[in-house]
């Protein structure tokens, strides 16, 4: 097990600059889950920290050494890949098997290892099958086994979980969580399903264009995003986003309906503001209700547990997502009315405006 | 010239199937492009992989040189053999020279000017089951511990092996019906360098030839098929393996 630093990575293809300088530190033993939309070089990053692409500038370390220049062979790693990445010419344990051949571990040391962590993963059953012989799960499942049975300093997961359906992603889901619990090796993760990251991580580093947008628990990402990007990534349905100026009484609307504010954020009167609220964040009140947004009920989704509504408002769609069931139809006049102090401010620049 | 005209005669065709010397024209062929394709093989991986795989200075040149016996005039590259690896020529000299290798005229030089013109079809078929490859597979490997050595010797061979029997089978039939570049390096020597194809146009060349050259036509048909057959068996084998 070992930490991984990550300072001041770059990455260029040719004029191109694909990372802008990312700096993440990484604890002993922490599951981090680099996440952003697709394009925003999460991938390549974690490529970058495998040593399967070149690093254009900075430093990786992984404990105290660092290993810009060192091949992939001698990271002390193991990856697990979307596409799974299994040897189709292999039977399930000689996949497993491999990292141990390689190191010439004796074949009796080998036998006992691969049985183990097939036994933990249940691929028990399935030694002697082909790749091909198995479903998806069953193939991201030997994948895993491969990494395990390697013992690296370091588990690195590219999407690993997109292949799957998603009765099943929820279930591995867990699966890798569980396995992480019981072997706390050091772990990274990379999605573009922000779901998968806040369920799994303890640290989350969001990504957007290159460059690192905020790093932080999943819930001090989901309470106090840094800017209007994580604010938006993070949590689904995603946070709606309306625009006003700061008045007075609260942030107003263009169509002068005025949301209040229970704190003094330090700005002029008049500056222009975006005012974000989660959609479990707005309430149904009756039309007319004074310091609330006026609303059309367009559709409604029930999902079961909770309904989410997607309501037509001055500037756009907005949702919310009620937890009792509803009794309104569509076309029907609503007031959405925020929970004030859940509100969330970001300056034209999409920076968080400080609420304390 | 008189054994091949006796060779013509039709009680020679029901008696003995084959003549002495159309069983020397068929081994010597069969030995020919058998060598061909060994000795093509390995250089044939190495060039398909640096083509494929890696940018150096010159891989242009090297593309086009490799498939340059693909468009010319067979006759062009037997001639340009003769003159670069005759007795006379630079290669040739300093072969025969310091090593005692003379391949002009000789059934080794046959091979050499098979495996040439069999090479650029060894090549395609290697690099196009080698653009298939899924590179995560490779890149596994190397996180997974493994040198690039054994990468390529583990995963990428195996993976590529029905390109490589196919372009073997490639190699050997483009071997076995080479006619243009092998009379012009090293002749038509019977029992040296005459192989099938020579051997037949030998045959259509002298009254009463018919027969030799019909029975060696066929003999060439039966070989090609059987190729062909092992080589889709081999394939299919390899293949049900690979398939992920």
């Amino acid at each position: 097990m070992a930490n991984v630093s990550i300072r001041d990575v770059r990455k260029s293809f040719g004029t191109v600059s694909i990372i802008k300088g990312v700096d993440v530190d990484i604890q002993d033993g922490e599951f981090v889950i680099l996440v952003g939309p697709s394009g925003c070089g999460k991938s390549t990053l974690l490529r970058m920290i495998a040593g399967l692409e070149d690093i254009s500038g900075g430093d990786i370390r992984i404990g105290s050494r660092v290993v810009n220049d060192v091949p992939p062979k001698d990271r002390d790693i193991a990856m697990v890949f979307q596409s799974y990445a299994l040897y189709p010419h292999m039977t399930v344990a000689e996949n497993m098997e491999f990292s141990l051949k390689l190191k010439g571990v004796p074949a009796a040391e080998q036998k006992k290892r691969v049985a183990e962590a097939a036994s933990s993963l249940g691929l028990t059953p399935l030694l002697d099958r082909y790749p091909r012989q198995l479903s998806g799960g069953q193939r991201q499942r030997v994948a895993m086994g491969r990494a395990i049975v390697r013992d690296p300093q370091v588990f690195l997961f590219d999407e690993p979980l997109s292949n799957l359906d998603a009765k099943l992603r929820v279930q591995m889901r867990a699966e890798i969580k569980e396995l992480h619990q019981r072997l706390k090796t050091t772990t990274i993760y990379v999605t573009h399903d922000q779901i998968e990251a806040m369920t799994m991580a303890d640290k989350i580093v969001v990504m957007h264009d290159g460059i690192v947008e905020q790093i932080g628990a999943p819930l001090e990402l989901y309470d106090r995003p840094a800017n209007r990007f994580v604010a938006g990534f993070i949590g689904s349905p995603a946070m709606n986003f309306i625009e006003g100026r700061f008045g007075p009484e609260g942030i107003v609307l263009p169509s002068g309906a005025v949301l209040p504010l229970d704190i003094k954020p330090q700005l002029n009167l008049g500056a222009e503001i975006t005012y974000g609220i989660r959609p479990e964040h707005l309430q149904i009140a009756p039309a007319g209700t004074p310091g609330s947004i006026p609303a059309t009920v367009s559709v409604i989704e029930p999902t079961g547990s909770d309904t989410t509504l997607i309501v037509k408002a001055e500037g756009g769609n907005l949702t919310v997502v009620l937890r009792e069931r509803c009794a309104l139809k569509p076309g029907e006049a609503v007031a959405l009315k925020p929970v004030a102090h859940q509100a969330h401010l970001f300056d034209e620049q999409g920076k968080r405006i400080a609420t304390a | 010239m008189d054994a091949y005209l006796r060779q013509g005669d039709r009680s020679v065709l029901v008696t003995d199937w084959l003549s002495p010397e159309e069983w020397t024209a068929v081994g010597l062929s069969l030995k020919v492009a058998l060598v061909a394709m060994a000795a093509s093989l390995i250089p044939g991986i190495a060039i398909a992989y640096a083509l494929e795989r890696s940018r150096f200075w010159g891989r242009q040149v090297l593309d086009v040189l490799v498939h340059l016996p693909l468009v010319l005039p067979p006759v062009v590259v037997g001639y340009t053999l003769l003159l670069g690896f005759g007795r006379r020529g630079p290669i040739g000299s300093f072969l025969a020279e310091h090593f005692g290798i003379v391949l002009s005229f000789r059934w080794t030089g046959a091979a050499l000017a098979c495996a040439i013109m069999g090479f650029p079809l060894l090549v395609r078929a290697i690099r196009l089951s080698l653009e298939t490859v899924d590179r995560k597979l490779e890149d596994a490997a190397g996180t997974l511990g493994a040198h690039p050595v054994w990468v390529f010797l583990f995963v990428t061979l195996p993976l590529i092996l029905p390109g490589i029997i196919a372009g073997m089978v490639l190699s050997f039939a483009k071997a076995m019906g080479e006619f243009g570049a092998t009379i012009t390096f090293v002749s038509n020597i019977p029992g040296e360098t005459q192989t099938i194809p020579s051997a037949i146009y030998t045959f259509t060349q002298v009254p009463g030839g018919e027969g030799g050259a019909l029975r060696l036509t066929l003999v060439s048909v039966v070989i090609s098929i059987a190729a062909l057959w092992a080589s889709e068996w081999m394939a299919r084998r390899v293949r049900r393996k690979v398939i992920a």
